[in-house]
């Protein structure tokens, strides 16, 4: 398993200097607390996990390992396949319309002046300031004039414009690091301003780019609320979405064991995707937005 | 230089022109919208009607929402005061470089990038007596007597949606305050140690005051959070018992997707939007005094 290690690493101290327990022989009792801790956060994970391969009648009654909740899953509702490709199409889609979006958005606000720059950025932020019902209500309505209801291309693009103003915060961040004669000498060479971009600049926001596409990915892969208010027929509904009608027991009682078997579903891929990506992640999330 | 940066006014306005594009049209009109709706008397299906205030008159006498406002600020409270004791607790305990803390902090982050529905109903079946194992735990370490209902009263209901939100929520809050903590200069340890200052007065002379902005822009993340909570309550509770665990934005959404009166869920929405720009502003400027 990848771990945070190197991205955050305080400058070295002797140990003596060090402000925590380090400092009292406390190694061994360091470490009982940290396994501790590190069982209680882990623990409702590992239990979902192990419960969607046991019991396995409906309800959790049964014994024994299986793949029966997989099953009774995979076959609920419109089918687990439709809600999935569901899900990975928004998420899909969220992320690359954020990257280019706010890759774009971040280049023109750190490199260029121009006329209404500060109004554009401020609307931009003040989308963080706005409570999601606010938007969702009105946008229900104009979604309805335009054929966008129960869309999944509806929710995408809702969920691109709730990423807004962290991608562009991060991608103008990792851009304004960078020094210009990076572009400058790829101009000397012939380059267009966008292909200096494109090519010289963009491998060295690399950490922007994977934390903002971690942020779009898990936001729009397991969005709620907007999924509920905007998607209502069974062929659209996204995983969370799926879940929850689940749990309200179309079959009378609730199957638990298949609930635990969607928690998995849902779950795996962020867990993964953050665990591979997690040090660029972090670098990002360290130098980017959150010195703001 | 080469060129001049500022060759054309216009070329920012093409790289900043889709997004400005998207905050318009999702944002920007959507918000004047709802302006306009919440002066309507607006059904799901049908014809608006122009109503003038009456909407925002009809809010006092929404019980519902009344109730719901004490409990959200109750909430809001003891998830802040909750997540920031547990997250800076967190990030204290895996600050320094040692073996093994790579793992812990991936530990204590990883319920953050699980949904918050996912975790909630993770904890839905985790508080079902028969099937979770929550309350046979309690019982063996002597917590509890008897049946164990989690989410059978108001205090039970609370308690159970505080701590699965500190689960899902810990770990991001710890990730901003360790950034924080590691943006401190070590120069000032070292000066403190060489003074001979004890760990306690390290921790509130130096560590609490130079943790200062990260500790406010995790406040303000999760006050914000908070006010607007909706899924845990939604999905564990579904407000229950007895209407007793109603949030705010609950209590706006039925209004649109059960009473089917959007007018009114508008002039809701918007006076939550003003508290909250309101608040924000407020501790903006609390902030930026302190400084």
């Amino acid at each position: 398993m990848a771990t945070i290690t190197s991205t955050i690493e305080p400058a070295s101290l002797p140990s003596r200097l060090r402000p925590t327990s380090d400092t009292v022989s406390g190694r061994p009792l360091y470490y009982v607390v940290g396994i501790v801790l590190v069982i209680l956060f882990l623990a409702p994970l590992l239990w979902s996990a192990w419960k969607s391969v046991t019991g396995n009648e409906a309800g959790g009654s049964g014994s024994g390992l299986g793949w029966d909740n997989y099953a009774r899953l995979f076959a609920f509702g419109e089918g687990l396949p439709t809600y999935t490709w569901n899900s990975l199409f928004v998420a899909f889609l969220t992320v690359f319309g954020t990257l280019v979006i706010s890759t774009l958005a971040g280049y023109g606000f750190s490199r260029f002046r121009f006329p209404g720059k500060n109004v554009i950025f401020v609307l931009i932020l003040a989308i963080l300031m706005v409570p999601h019902p606010t938007i969702l209500i009105p946008i229900y309505k104009m979604f309805a004039m335009v054929g966008l209801q129960n869309s999944l291309v509806g929710l995408s693009l809702v969920m691109i414009m709730f990423q807004l103003p962290f991608g562009v915060f991060m991608m103008r961040n990792s851009f304004e690091a960078l020094p210009r004669e990076l572009e400058e000498s790829a101009l000397i060479d012939g380059c267009s301003r966008f292909q200096a971009m494109w090519r010289v600049l963009l491998r060295l926001t690399v950490p922007g780019l994977v934390t903002v596409s971690i942020f779009a990915f898990v936001a729009s892969w397991n969005e709620f609320m907007a999924a509920l208010v905007l998607l209502s027929s069974g062929k659209v509904f996204t995983l969370p979405i799926a879940l929850v009608n689940l749990r309200s027991g179309d079959f009378g009682s609730v199957d638990l064991g298949a609930l635990q078997a969607g928690v998995v579903v849902t779950a795996i891929p962020c867990v993964v995707l953050f665990l591979v990506l997690q040090r660029f992640y972090l670098a990002g999330f360290t130098s980017g937005a959150m010195k703001g | 230089m080469v060129r001049s940066w500022k060759r054309s006014d216009l070329v920012g306005l093409v790289y900043t022109g889709p997004a400005g594009l998207v905050a318009l049209v999702l944002f920007g009109i959507p918000i004047v919208v709802a302006f306009y709706m919440s002066l309507t008397d607006w059904p799901l299906i049908g014809n608006p009607r122009f109503v003038g205030l009456q909407q925002y008159q009809a809010i006092g006498s929404n019980d519902l929402l009344m109730s719901s406002i004490p409990f959200t600020l109750v909430y809001t409270a003891a998830a802040t005061t909750a997540f920031f004791v547990v997250a800076l607790g967190l990030a204290l305990f895996v600050q320094d470089a040692k073996r093994g803390v790579g793992l812990f902090r991936t530990a204590f982050f990883l319920p953050s990038v699980v949904g918050v529905t996912s975790a909630t109903l993770l904890f839905y079946a985790m508080y079902n007596n028969e099937y979770g194992p929550l309350d046979d735990l309690l019982r063996a370490v002597g917590l509890a007597h008897g049946d164990v209902d989690f989410l059978g009263t108001q205090g039970s209901a609370f308690a159970s949606t505080l701590v699965l939100t500190t689960w899902r929520y810990a770990g991001f809050n710890m990730l901003l305050l360790l950034t924080g903590l590691q943006a401190i200069p070590k120069d000032l340890y070292e000066a403190a140690a060489v003074d001979g200052a004890s760990r306690w007065r390290v921790f509130t002379q130096i560590t609490l005051p130079l943790l200062r902005p990260s500790i406010a822009l995790m406040l303000i993340l999760t006050v914000t959070g908070s006010l607007l909570v909706f899924e845990p309550f939604f999905v564990l509770t579904a407000g229950g018992p007895d209407n007793s665990t109603v949030t705010v934005v609950m209590a706006m959404f039925r209004e649109a997707f059960t009473k089917f009166d959007l007018g009114a869920a508008a002039a809701i929405s918007v006076v939550i939007l003003i508290a909250l720009v309101i608040l924000n502003s407020l501790q903006f400027v609390a902030l930026r005094k302190e400084d």
